[in-house]
Order: structure tokens, then sequence, then C-alpha cells
């Protein structure tokens, strides 16, 4: 085995190029996972954890660029006010000690449908910004993801960063599992409104072979909503549980060890329902945002 | 491949390394240094927490070669030779180690928690302290007596000097 720490971007682009069986490691905790356990032996390990490009965040074009090396830990303690939802996602995430070292471009290129990062980003209508020595992409987050634990990423990219629109009105995050920490999702859901566009997104979480959104979901509450972010008026709750069946039927889950797909559709159902009630509340109490 | 970096302020070279070894086969089996315990090699229990670049982290999930120029700090450097640091202490007094396998993990989470709360003025409080310690697991004590341990070291080190 090889160990490369490029102390550039171009650098590790090259490097990528150069070895397409070569694999990046970030935070380490689902690559060393693999290592340790003997199902993974890459020809090369390319480290990206000295690439400073990838540590930063900023703002660009009214987006925040969250590099993908940046820890879960800096997402909560730096970002948790214009990224509420990925924010409270990260929280859900492992223990602190995976905090500390996990990334959102680790969790992205992993492309596990329990990922916990993909609802929050699907729900507040993330770019995923990938780049090899043939140029820079930029690919909605809801294309990124292609099959169970596989991605648009070609073999000689890497992903270089997160866009993601700041709020602009309530965002939450919801997530059942056998306790508080160290989980994998059973099922997972994210919300964002929008009140800027008067829109609505959504992502769901380990109840489809990738994360997806709930189109039909958003279109309904979207419509529900007009009039009611001027006048900021109660919700009807029959169009949360609305809401709420809407999300569930955009899941096709499966039986596995962590749950069975009826668990998990019913789950989503109540969930969708829940956070959509708490959003509203927040947006009713004049959620900044939305001046 | 040869590792270079500092361990509780020693510098340490360390050669043949695999590139695919982690920091903690690389403290225990390359540096002596036992501390930190190997328990589940993925993340799970907390045993092998360690500081890098004074931020805790599991080094059963760091590569050895992320490690190269770091600073590492382990249980064995909490406190000087043949002393206790006010944590161990508090550990041993609440009655918070039976077989002592997740301790020096704990050690070190509780360390940097009340650290981190002392900086700010302030002790921990028991919801914050769950959510600090939640990545180490402990299969005997059933945790109430590591919560009163946690306390004790939070007290006492409140009064010391930042
Ligand atoms: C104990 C434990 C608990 C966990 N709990 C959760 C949880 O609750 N929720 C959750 O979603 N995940 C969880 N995970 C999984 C993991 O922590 C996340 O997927 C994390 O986001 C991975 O990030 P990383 O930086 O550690 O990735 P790494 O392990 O470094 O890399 C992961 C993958 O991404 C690739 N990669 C990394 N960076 C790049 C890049 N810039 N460009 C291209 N490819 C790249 C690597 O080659 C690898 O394939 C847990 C893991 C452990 C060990
Ligand atoms: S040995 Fe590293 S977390 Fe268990
Ligand atoms: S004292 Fe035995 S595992 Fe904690």
């Amino acid at each position: 085995m090889e160990f490369l720490q490029p102390a550039t971007w171009e650098e590790a682009l090259e490097a990528r190029a150069a070895s397409r069986d070569a694999v990046p490691i970030a935070g380490g905790t689902d690559v060393m996972v693999g290592i340790n356990f003997g199902r993974l032996r890459p020809a090369l390990l390319l480290d990206l954890t000295r690439v400073p490009e990838l540590q930063q965040w900023g703002t660009d074009d009214g987006a925040v660029r969250l590099g993908a090396g940046v820890p879960y830990a800096r997402v909560i303690t730096e970002l948790g006010d214009r990224l509420p939802g990925l924010a409270m996602a990260a929280r859900t995430i492992g223990s602190p000690q995976i905090r500390n070292r996990g990334t959102v471009g680790g969790n992205l290129a992993t492309a596990s449908p329990a990922g916990d990062a993909h609802p929050a980003l699907l729900a507040a209508g993330a770019e995923v910004e990938v780049a090899s020595v043939r140029g820079t992409r930029r690919i909605p987050v809801a294309d990124f993801y292609r099959g169970v634990k596989r991605s648009a990423l070609a073999d000689d990219e890497l992903v270089a960063a997160v866009r993601i629109p700041p709020r602009t009105g309530p965002q939450q995050y919801s997530k059942i599992g056998t306790r508080n920490a160290m989980v994998i999702a059973v099922a997972a859901f994210g919300l964002a409104l929008h009140p800027d566009r008067r829109a609505v997104g959504t992502g769901i979480g380990s109840a489809a072979p990738t994360p997806r959104r709930a189109p039909a979901a958003e279109e309904f509450l979207a419509g529900e909503l007009d009039g009611l972010w001027e006048s900021r008026a109660e919700l009807p709750p029959a169009t949360a549980a609305r809401f709420g069946e809407l999300v569930a039927g955009a899941a096709a889950p499966i039986d596995d060890v962590r749950g069975t797909a009826r668990y998990r559709v019913h789950a989503l159902s109540v969930m969708a329902r829940r956070t959509l009630t708490w959003a509203w509340a927040d947006y009713r109490k004049g959620d900044p945002a939305c001046a | 491949m040869r590792l270079t970096c500092t361990v509780n302020g020693d510098r340490h070279e360390v050669d043949d390394v695999w590139e695919g070894e982690s920091l903690l086969y690389v403290l225990r089996e390359r540096m002596g240094l036992p501390g930190s315990k190997n328990a589940c090699e993925q993340g799970e229990c907390g045993s092998c927490t360690v500081y890098l670049d004074g931020v805790p982290v599991c080094a059963c999930l760091v590569a050895a070669g992320q490690a190269q120029g770091r600073e590492v700090g382990t249980v064995e450097g909490l406190a000087g030779p043949g002393e206790l640091h006010p944590v161990q202490e508090a550990f041993l007094e609440a009655g918070a180690v039976q077989c002592g396998f997740c301790t020096p993990g704990l050690l070190v989470a509780t360390d940097d928690l009340v650290r981190r709360s002392r900086a700010e003025g302030r002790r921990p409080a028991d919801a914050e302290i769950r959510e600090a310690l939640a990545g180490n697991l402990c299969r005997c004590t059933g945790y109430e007596k590591i919560l009163d341990a946690v306390r004790l070291a939070a007290d006492r080190m409140a009064g010391e000097a930042r």
C-alpha cells in the first residue's frame, strides 16, 4: 500500500487522476473501519487532510460553500445559524469523537442511503461541487446519488465542496434509531421551509436505495401554504397529516436488521408530520428569515 | 514508511509503519504506549480516545500517516510520572473503574469536557456530560459512578488556574 499526502488541491487532483483505484481518506471514519477489518486494501491511500481548501468554508454567490473536509463538529459550532438542518443532522452522527473527524465530503462519497447529511442537503437544495484535472462541475445533490453506496463521482474526481443555500426559514431534522448516539438511522427525514421562494424542501433517509426527495409532498405543501406564508395562520392538522402520508408514499424501503419496511413507512409519516408542525410553529413565531 | 510525530510532548520517530495501520496500533505496538485500548477498531467504543492536535478522536480510525507531524496526547500524558491527574483521582475515588478497559478513553474524553467547560468558566451540566461521553462504552459500571467522577473532577478543576 502507498500513502500519499498532497499539500495542495492541484496535487490531490493529479494524484487522483494518476491512480484511479486510489482510495481518498478524509476523517477515515468509513475508510479505516474497512481497512481494520480487512475489507479494504487500496493500492494507494490518498490523504486529503492536508489540503487547506478542503478544510474551509465561505460564502460564494449567496451559498455557503462548505469544503468537503470540514468535520461535523465545525458544521455544528460554526454553521448552526446558516445551515440549521445540516447542523441538526450532524448532531445525530456517531459520537463526539466521530464528529471531530467525519466530514460531509466523506458522507457524500460513501453515498450510503443511511448517511445523515443527505436528507438535510436534499431539503436545503444543495449542490455538490466535484473536480478533476478535467475541470469542475456542480451536481444538484438529488442527482448525486445513483444507487446503494453509488454516486455520480467519476473515478478521477474528488468532492471539492457542497454548496448550500443558507436558510431562509425554519429547518428540521428527525432520525429514528435504537438510541440517541452512535446509531445508523432506521429512517430519517429532513425538512426545509423556503419562504423566500414559497417552496418546501424534503429529504428521506434510510428508506429507499438512495436518499431521495418527496416531490409530491413538497408540491402539496407549497400549494397549501399559498396565502399562509403571509397570514402565518395556523396549519390545519389535516394538512400536516396529509403531508406525512405523501412523504411516506415517496419511500421505497426494505426489511432489514434495523427495521421493517412497514415500520419505516409509518415512522416517516410521523416524522414528516412532526417536523412540519415544529417548523411551522417556528415560522408563526416570526422566524426572522422570512422578511 | 517512517512516521514522525509528537506524543505527550516527546518527539517520536518510528520506521516500517504499514500504510494501512492505525494510529492506535502505532501507539500500542510501536511506541510502547499501551494505555489507549483496542476493543472494537471501528469507532464504536471510544476506549482508544486520544487527543490529535488537541481534539479527542478515536485513534483506531486515524491512519498512521495522518498523524505525521501532528501532536498526539494519550492517557499516559495526562499526569507526570508517578502522579495522578485530577480526573484520574476522581475516577478512583468515585469507584468509576471496574475492569478498567474503558477507563483510558473515558479519562481523555472527560479531561476534554472539563477543560472546555472550565475555559468557559462553568461546570458541565449532566446532559452535557452524557453527550460528551456518548462515544465511550463501559460494560461494567453502569455509568452512574462515571458520572459521579466527572462531576467530582469538574468541581475540583474549577478551582484551578486555567
Ligand atoms: C462509530 C461510527 C458511527 C457513525 N455514525 C454515523 C451516523 O450516525 N450517521 C452517518 O451518516 N454516518 C455515520 N458514520 C459513518 C461516517 O462517519 C460518515 O459517513 C462520515 O461522514 C464519513 O466521513 P469521513 O471524512 O470520515 O470519510 P472517510 O472515511 O475518510 O471517507 C469515506 C469515503 O469517502 C471518500 N472520500 C472522502 N473524502 C472525499 C473527497 N473529498 N472526494 C472524494 N472521495 C472522498 C473515501 O474514499 C471513502 O470512500 C459512523 C461511523 C462510525 C465509525
Ligand atoms: S477501539 Fe477505537 S473506538 Fe473502539
Ligand atoms: S470498567 Fe469495565 S468496561 Fe468500563
